[in-house]
């Protein structure tokens, strides 16, 4: 997929189960701490990495996650077949959510997990079609 | 403030990583909404929470927090505990309820924010 990273890892989302999302993400930051990144470096990368697996589980059913770490920077592609996001500056915007209230009694759904990627990001960019899925691919660069 | 220190405060039973209670802490916030800690929390070591779910562990594990404590007698299951031990998060439950619990650490020294 992408040829000129050093080190690659794929990862399942599991999306009937909201107790195991996350997983993926402690995964994401154990290999970053292992390979030595610096601790603020790493806490970026999990932030945007935990937003967007969460996103993944409750409003996608799950899906894939990629980490490419390249010299100079880390790459976080996360794919989904979910039902696709119709407006993308409306769903990057602070506070828009349509997450339903379960969501919210579990703890999440403050609108805030895109706005909070891009802040933690150095690039984001956003894929997605209505009906189809959404793919969010998430730079870092340490 | 030491996170021992916060134990005696809240009268808390240490439930995870006794060995971690000696390790200093300077700010702290309280939430139930784990999207918002995520969004608004910045280098505060400790998370003040009513709400029980593995996310509250991960949420607090992405942040490098050092101490979550459950309020209102909460008590997180075996799971969560085992989560927390992997990474070494102190977990304290008190009986207080959240504006108590902030209250108490607050007026002894712990900040809001890092300084
Ligand atoms: N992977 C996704 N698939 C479909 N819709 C999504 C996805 N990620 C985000 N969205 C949409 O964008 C909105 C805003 O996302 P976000 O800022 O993370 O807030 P929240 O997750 O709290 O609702 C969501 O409520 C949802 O409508
Ligand atoms: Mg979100």
């Amino acid at each position: 997929m992408d040829n000129q990273s050093i080190l690659s890892y794929t990862f399942n989302v599991d999306g009937n189960d909201f107790s195991s999302a996350g997983e993926a993400s402690v995964q994401v930051k154990k290999i970053l701490r292992n390979i030595g990144f610096d601790a603020e470096v790493i806490r970026r990368v999990s932030i945007a990495m935990y937003e967007a697996e969460i996103n993944m589980v409750i409003h996608a059913g799950g899906g894939v996650a990629q980490l490419f770490v390249h010299p100079d920077k880390i790459i976080l592609v996360l794919t989904d077949k979910g039902p696709g996001i119709a407006d993308i500056s409306l769903a990057m915007s602070e506070g828009y959510s349509t997450a339903p209230d379960n969501i919210r009694s579990l703890g999440f759904g403050a609108g805030m997990g895109l706005p909070n990627i891009k802040r933690y990001s150095d690039e984001l960019d956003i894929q997605s079609k209505v009906g189809e899925g959404t793919t969010l691919t998430i730079t870092v660069k340490p | 403030m030491k996170i021992s220190e916060i134990a005696s405060l809240l009268d808390a039973e240490v439930l995870c990583c006794k060995d971690g209670v000696f390790h200093q802490v300077h700010s702290a916030c309280g939430s139930d909404m784990m999207s918002d800690v995520l969004a608004y929390v910045k280098d505060q070591a400790v998370l003040i929470t009513g709400l029980v779910n593995p996310q509250v562990i991960r949420t607090a594990e992405m942040m490098d927090m050092r101490c979550i404590v459950f309020v209102r007698n909460k008590r997180p299951s075996a799971e969560m505990l085992s989560l927390a031990e992997e990474t070494g998060i102190v977990i304290l439950a008190t009986q207080k309820r959240m504006f108590e619990a902030c209250g108490l650490l607050y007026t002894n020294g712990l900040a809001p924010k890092e300084v």
